[in-house]
């Protein structure tokens, strides 16, 4: 098991070297920074000067070495903008980020996989011949259409849900929350809703499929045979088996939620880090979007990890591996 | 024939599967007995309704496709198909358990064999967690595992076939069941294995006191555990007798098909080289089974009368019932 999550640690550690190596490329090569800094009206001296300062007349590896090393104790350099330290921005606004993501993934997961169990048991009902139908929907559709018309229905019409913004929150050390207020939460719902849709679909018809084939394993007869109430059956000696895809599903889907969740925070102007990174690309500020690229594949691989274990929790073939 | 004096009395058992090609008739008007603590072999080729029967017996049919039609399958006093399927959870496993022929795929990969054996005590004898757990360690050691205080820890994939075979006999007989059905419980196994597997079976057999329908397609298997066999082609039952007789005077062309086509060792050394023989062609499908005798299309010494007419399963001698017109006057 240690050697197992030794292997995962390096591997993980060898993607974020590849990504930094993206990274710095993005910062070094798009768009002149000298320019940037410096100024359209500077002289040949002062850019010259700038340069030194940044230490870009070094050669490449030395650049690549001190960005690194920069990473490394976070310092991703300031905002171009708001002249700020990139990393500082961005994580005050990932509470903000993290619970939607989380939320989102919860309902998702809860619902998908309930669902996806029960729609397996009785496939030919028509509540789950409807369920199944609304999961191809979830699918094809695009956030963004599902977060408008949610709005257009419970903010616009009905007037019962607030269509932007995180509402009253809760200041906890750093961490900002929406989760302790009432108003928060009216605020949370539909941003939720709207992000689990897709990774609800998915982690619903894996489940069905999942569910399907493992009841006709040979194991599900013998624990029929067993004498064992179906709740048993199905919850105990089913379901363990069909996790261990759809957790590993659930687990990617999470970090591709917090990182990308633009979309869904632009329509709900979530002040998340999605919101944040949407403007810093139009504005062209490269430290906060690098620092962004870095910390979405840090998270991403971070969760990978966990997943990872998790996996060899749930299935004892993996350990011994 | 009283009822009550059986152990198991399948009567007239019908279990249809309803494809979606066709109706088929998987158990067609089967019936058999068991008494106790005797050891049934039930024979045939693959797709000829022995699993199906165990099953049915334990009413494990899945539905949809497949229905008991008709029928009764009588166990002490109870008939289990018109019970409830909670009347039928305190049945299965607790009185009536079963094998399989897979030890490979049998056993639920993500929990410990201990855990699985355990949960036969907690299920049926109310255990607590800790007393099902030693429970299960001496369930193993009873059934050989080697070292079964560690074993208990391990899961499946960790043990050899034969040993899982172990492992799914201990949870089988783990609440003194009346009766074990043994699907091809040896099919799967190595040679060397495979006898060790039926030694164990007889030895505890005896020793808990139950009764035992094994079913196998290996001749082998019959004469070495069983008094009693019953031969199912295509569906049907189409010869009963003790296994003495079913050896030495075998009536139905199936049956003599069966034995002729089993090797003998030494009989090439003895006598001069011989073939094995095979029975010609292959069981029906059953969505598209033979008019008349079931067996006709194959049979040696099929006459007219077998494509016309299913022939009755009619007593012969005293315990020697056969289905074949050769013997009956049509």
């Amino acid at each position: 098991m240690a050697t197992y999550i030794a292997k995962r640690l390096i591997q993980g550690l060898v993607v974020l070297l590849g990504v930094s190596m993206i990274c710095f490329i993005i910062f070094r090569y798009m768009g002149d920074p000298v320019l940037t800094m410096a100024g359209k009206y500077a002289t040949f001296q002062e850019r010259e000067e700038v340069r030194r300062a940044l230490g870009l007349d070094k050669p490449t590896y030395v650049q690549y070495a001190r960005f690194i090393w920069n990473a490394a104790h976070g310092n991703f350099g300031k905002s171009y903008i708001s002249r700020v330290p990139a990393l500082g921005l961005i994580l005050e606004r990932f509470p903000a980020t993290f619970e939607l993501a989380t939320t989102a993934t919860l309902l998702a997961f809860l619902m998908g996989v309930g669902l996806g169990v029960l729609v397996a048991l009785k496939p030919r009902a028509w509540q789950n011949r409807l369920i199944m139908a609304g999961s191809l929907g979830g699918i094809s559709m695009p956030t963004f259409l599902i977060g408008i018309l949610l709005i257009m229905i419970f903010a616009v019409y009905a007037g019962v849900l607030p269509p932007f913004g995180r509402g009253q929150t809760v200041t906890i050390g750093f961490w900002r929350t929406g989760l302790l207020t009432v108003d928060g939460w009216k605020h949370l719902i539909m941003p939720a809703v709207t992000l689990a849709t897709f990774q609800l679909a998915v982690l619903l018809r894996l489940t069905r499929a999942g569910m399907r084939e493992v009841l006709t394993e040979d194991y599900i007869k013998t624990a029929w045979a067993k004498g064992l109430p179906p709740l048993k059956v199905i919850f105990k000696h089913a379901l363990r088996n069909v996790l261990i895809p759809v957790v590993t599903v659930a687990g990617l889907q999470f970090g591709e939620v917090i990182a990308y969740s633009i979309v869904t925070e632009t329509i709900f102007q979530w002040p998340g880090m999605g919101n944040l990174i949407l403007t810093s690309i139009f504005e062209s500020d490269q430290p906060v979007v690098v620092t962004y690229i870095m910390l979405a594949a840090f998270m991403i691989i971070s969760i990978n990890t966990i997943v990872d274990i998790l996996y060899a929790i749930l299935n004892p073939k993996i350990r011994y591996a | 024939m009283s009822h009550s004096s059986h152990l198991l009395d399948v009567q007239q058992l019908k279990t249809y599967f309803y494809l979606f090609d066709g109706v088929a008739r998987a158990v067609d008007d089967v019936s058999f007995y068991l008494d106790r603590g005797e050891v049934l072999g039930v024979v045939g080729e693959s797709g000829c309704g022995k699993s199906v029967t165990a099953q049915s017996i334990m009413r494990l049919i899945p539905d949809p496709p497949g229905r008991i039609l008709s029928g009764r399958i009588t166990f002490d006093g109870l008939d289990l198909v018109q019970l409830s399927m909670e009347q039928m959870r305190g049945i299965r496993g607790k009185r009536i358990a079963m094998i399989f022929q897979e030890p490979m795929t049998s056993l639920n990969p993500v929990f410990t064999v201990g855990d699985q054996v355990a949960e036969m005590f907690r299920l049926h004898e109310h255990c607590s967690r800790h007393e099902s757990l030693e429970r299960a360690v001496e369930m193993l050691a009873r059934v050989q595992v080697p070292a079964p205080e560690k074993r208990v820890h391990e899961y499946p994939h960790q043990l050899s076939g034969g040993m899982r075979q172990r492992v799914m006999i201990a949870m089988a007989l783990a609440c003194q069941p009346q009766i074990l059905i043994a699907d091809e419980p040896t099919t799967a196994l190595d040679v060397t294995v495979q006898a060790q597997i039926l030694d164990l079976m007889t030895r505890l057999k005896h020793e808990i006191d139950t009764a035992i329908m094994m079913i196998t397609h290996d001749l082998g298997v019959i004469a070495e555990m069983a008094r009693r066999v019953v031969v199912m082609y295509a569906g049907k039952v189409v010869e009963e007798a003790d296994t003495a007789s079913i050896f030495n005077h075998p009536r139905h062309p199936y049956t003599r098909g069966l034995l002729k086509s089993m090797p003998r060792i030494g009989d090439r050394a003895e006598k001069k080289r011989r073939r094995l023989s095979e029975i010609q062609g292959m069981v029906p499908g059953l969505l598209a089974l033979p008019e008349g005798c079931r067996f006709h299309p194959r049979c040696p010494d099929a006459m007219a009368v077998c494509r016309r007419q299913l022939p009755a399963l009619e007593l012969l001698e005293p315990h020697h019932k056969v289905r074949c017109w050769l013997y009956l006057s049509a």
